[in-house]
């Protein structure tokens, strides 16, 4: 103490402190505070890596799917590729060469059997895709066997496997596939040397062709034809390419193709012809200009769909009136919250009150009435509030027989938002009991007791001294329901009919039936920042502080 | 210690086992995990197919599961999570459809999983129709049809004989249920709005076609109760809250028979829809080989008849139909209450799962936005 003084007081003449061991105190201070840190950092280690792991990781994964669109470009990386050049704007038909890369796209993904995936992911932006991308899988075909049956016509060994490997792998290749044997790992395919020069679309398909038998098929190459769109590559190479040069293997099968190209007899590639016959909407400037849209790995099209707009080549634009729904749903969600918290409010507060001002044992007892509801199923409250709401229900079969309500015109409690309310208030009155009856027994009945002695009146004793002292417990009420009731769904879907359902209705349908993930992690993603937002306005206007779960 | 020691123990014996069950099996899984519906309808496939198989296979354990109304949704978690726990899934026809498009579902050779028709008939001509597409191994054939109470004193002894009859008032005064969903409501909508049968998918084509069944529908909006579970009408009917209402026939069968409410059956413009089996993509081999002989045992001419005895959808091979029997317990003749009966069908519809699995997507935004309004 006295050396800290000391220091403190003339530290340019002794420089700094030094522990025992002669390192600065600073220092020495720093590193064991850093110890202890770590210390306390690894004892709750596992249980920050298991939160971590189990909760944060999996929600921010759904979150990010709001965003994610990587499915364009990983099944149509040419096509993208290629679209990137294509002015939308004029109104006119991409160029063959986009024809051209879909159809090597399209045919390797119907091979790979993710085309009918990628069709039902831009059929959420464009009507009418889905089966488009299925009939195209099966009628590309169509384009190589053409060539595939004049080659096969020419030489019966185009329509083998061995031949195609002799001509197109490397002589190691050729050994390795030929000493391969079942239970083996398949050989790596390498193309032979000079290959990619003499024959590069062959080449290239052929390898995509290789690496799929390989990989997904796990066959030899050996013993597979290969598909049509090696075919049609070997077309269009011969009639670009000069193969008189070449000499290596089968010389004589790929001369005798080269001269039956040049001879002119095949008929032309004539890929968009193809594609109109396969479906005339691949002449709708519209599918392309989707495929254009939604080629960047991310996308802000979930995000603009769940605020009822949509993405179009001009920019985002609202949808039609008749198709606008989220926006309504959002509204109507954050007001039945907050009526059904309010309503929480007024139904708690007198029982909180009593249940904290009686002698603990009737308090208890008390208690398990709450409490017991609490414990039953979710599904058979809501379902005995349809017995008890609907028109032939008890409360209505009541009214009618101490005649307060006409037979004919009997009330209807259920199937819209007034059934939402009174089933998720008493579903959630708990969660509303319980904090402020815990705020509020901790409130000492002196308080109320001196101020009446003051000369205040019951109201006055209540209003200015009791009241004030349980807000924080209907703070921490309002912020348990409210955010409990923003998220529920299956009380809504049971008796809200239409107009009391939530925006987490269609939350889980795309979840569960459309299969629209990105929409419902944008609609997630939307919800939790509307929370965060009311969180922090509560806290500005509130004050957090004054929030208490009890004590 | 005990515990790891138990722990060491359970997972010896349970090599052990799989090693002996692998050898007296050949290369087949013995238990299998098979996700359907639940209640009346699953109770129906454990005694038609699960009971017989395990009666035939004994060491094999089946666990059910009751996802089926969210099987696509865990499905393709489960696959992203690179863990299928499941091996054989009842879907509906179009669910059965995504799943194949996304990949989710394993294709089949008809003819060579699946058994021939006991009158020798190859098992893809045999069920006909309700091959509705590469993954998809019927099962049953069910209808949506609408059932009404037979004691409304306000229709003065009129009976509802058309489909029509839900959008009739005034003869037939009182609210309806419908399904929340725009498939089978736009249809009927249509043809009751003058549009043939055939004409049907043409019109939702057109522009305006989806506006036009809607605003059919908006003449009885504030009648309708819509449901969005398959128990919600026989509990709407039975409890008097709505006059008619639209359900699956084997509920309404269940309310009528079963439970002897006074409910009758409407067989006009029934929709029918097929429901069968799919097989996950990329199973291991042993449970692949112990669920396709499963699915060949449970889906023979024998076993599809049998089912129905239990619950009355109709069997989706045509040389199950006429071995069709007697229901188990009630002792009544099934025949005359599968929607496959040919008296059951004079007027039905079949949905264009094609149409419906494109447009899917644009019409429920426009039937909810409409919904809401």
């Amino acid at each position: 103490m006295t050396d800290t003084a000391a220091t403190t007081a003339t530290p340019e003449d002794t420089g700094p402190m030094l522990a025992a061991d002669g390192t600065p105190l600073k220092r020495s201070l720093a590193r064991a505070l850093r110890a202890q840190k770590m210390r306390a950092l690894a004892l709750i280690a596992p249980l920050l890596i298991f939160v971590l792991l189990t909760f944060i990781a999996p929600i921010v994964d759904m979150l990010f799917r709001s965003v994610e669109n990587q499915i364009v470009s990983d099944t149509l990386p040419r096509t993208t590729l290629a679209l990137k050049d294509w002015d939308d704007s004029t109104g006119d038909l991409p160029g063959d060469d986009i024809f051209f890369a879909a159809y090597q796209d399209i045919f390797l993904a119907a091979e790979a059997k993710t085309h009918t995936r990628l069709g039902t992911r831009l059929n959420y932006e464009f009507t009418g895709v889905s089966s488009l991308f299925r009939k195209s899988g099966r009628g590309l075909d169509d384009i190589g066997e053409v060539y595939q049956d004049a080659f096969k016509d020419l030489d019966k060994d185009w329509d083998k496997g061995a031949p195609w490997v002799e001509l197109m792998g490397s002589d190691d290749f050729v050994a390795e596939a030929q000493a391969w044997e079942k239970g083996d790992a398949l050989p790596e395919f390498e193309l032979r040397d000079g290959m990619a020069d003499l024959l590069p679309l062959t080449a290239v398909a052929y390898e995509d062709f290789a690496r799929f038998q390989r990989v997904e098929e796990e066959k030899s190459l050996l013993k597979e034809e290969p598909w049509t769109l090696v075919h049609t590559m070997l077309f269009r190479d011969l009639q670009a390419q000069d193969v008189s040069g070449y000499s290596g293997p089968r010389a004589e099968m790929l001369k005798a193709a080269d001269a039956l190209v040049d001879g002119g007899e095949l008929p032309p590639l004539d890929v968009r012809t193809t594609f109109e016959k396969i479906d005339k909407d691949w002449m709708d400037v519209d599918v392309w200009e989707t495929i254009k849209m939604y080629s960047p790995n991310y996308t802000n099209g979930y995000f603009l769909n769940a605020v009822d707009m949509q993405k179009t080549p001009d920019g985002p634009a609202w949808r039609d009136d008749d198709e606008r729904i989220y926006g309504l749903l959002f509204k109507r969600t954050m007001f039945m919250s907050l009526v059904i918290t309010f309503s929480c409010i007024a139904l708690a507060y007198p029982v909180a009150f009593l249940l904290s001002n009686l002698p603990a044992r009737t308090a208890n007892l008390l208690m398990i009435l709450v409490l017991l509801p609490f414990w039953t199923s979710l599904l058979v409250r809501t379902s005995a509030w349809k017995v008890m709401l609907q028109q032939q229900g008890v409360i209505n079969d009541v009214l009618v027989w101490i005649g307060l309500v006409d037979d004919a015109n009997r009330l209807v409690m259920i199937n819209n938002q007034l059934g939402t309310i009174i089933a998720m208030t008493h579903i959630l009155l708990p969660f509303m009991i319980l904090p402020m009856y815990s705020v509020m027994s901790t409130i000492p009945q002196t308080y109320v007791r001196a101020a009446k002695s003051l000369g205040a009146t019951n109201w006055t004793a209540f209003w200015r001294v009791y009241f004030p002292q349980s807000v924080p417990g209907i703070g921490a009420g309002s912020i348990l329901v409210f955010i409990l009731s923003i998220g529920y769904y299956i009380t809504p879907e049971i008796v809200g009919g239409t107009t009391g359902t939530f925006i987490s209705n269609r939350i889980a349908y795309h979840i569960s039936s459309s299969l629209n993930w990105g929409l419902a992690a944008a609609l997630g993603t939307i919800l939790l920042a509307v929370v965060l937002i009311l969180y922090w306005a509560y806290d500005k206007i509130v004050g957090i502080d004054n929030v208490k779960l009890g004590g | 210690m005990t515990l790891t020691k138990t722990l060491l123990a359970t997972t010896c014996l349970t090599f052990v086992a799989g090693i002996a069950g692998a050898e007296s099996h050949g290369n087949m899984a013995d238990s299998m995990t098979i996700v359907s519906w639940g209640g009346a309808y699953q109770q129906s496939q454990i005694k038609a197919y699960a009971e017989p198989y395990m009666e035939a296979n004994p060491g094999v354990t089946i666990t059910w599961d009751e996802s089926s109304n969210e099987a696509v949704a865990k499905l393709r978690a489960q696959s992203e999570a690179g863990n299928i726990t499941w091996d054989l899934v009842d879907v509906e026809g179009p669910d059965s459809q995504r799943l194949c498009d996304e990949g989710l579902a394993m294709e089949i050779d008809f003819n060579e999983v699946l058994a021939e028709g006991d009158d020798g008939s190859s098992a893809e001509d045999d069920f006909g129709p309700s091959v509705i597409n590469e993954c998809f191994i019927p099962q049953i054939v069910f209808s949506t049809t609408f059932g009404y109470r037979t004691d409304v004193a306000e229709w003065n002894g009129a009976t509802p004989d058309s489909v029509c009859a839900i959008f009739d008032t005034e003869t037939f005064p009182g609210k309806r249920s419908l399904e929340k969903r725009p498939k089978k409501n736009l249809e009927w909508a249509l043809l009751c709005d003058g549009v043939a049968k055939d004409d049907l998918y043409d019109v939702l084509d057109e522009d305006g076609g989806v506006e036009r069944a809607l605003a059919k529908l908006d003449t009885i909006k504030d009648q309708v109760v819509w449901w969005s579970a398959g128990a919600d009408t026989p509990q709407l009917l039975a409890d008097g809250e709505v006059v008619m209402g639209s359900t699956y026939n084997g509920r309404l069968f269940s309310v009528i028979e079963e439970q002897k409410q006074p409910v009758a059956m409407l067989w006009d413009y029934e929709v029918f829809d097929f429901d069968g089996w799919i097989i996950p993509a990329d199973l291991p081999e042993d449970r692949l080989n112990r669920v396709l002989d499963f699915v060949k045992f449970a889906t023979d001419t024998q076993r599809l008849a049998d089912q129905a005895k239990y619950i009355s959808y109709g069997p989706a091979r045509a040389s199950s139909q006429p071995l069709v029997g007697q229901h188990a317990d009630l002792g009544i003749d099934m025949a005359p209450h599968m929607p496959t009966n040919p008296a059951n069908q004079k007027n039905f519809l079949v949905n264009n799962i094609e149409w419906w699995s494109d447009n899917q997507d644009d019409v429920e935004s426009k039937f909810q936005s409409w919904l809401v309004k």
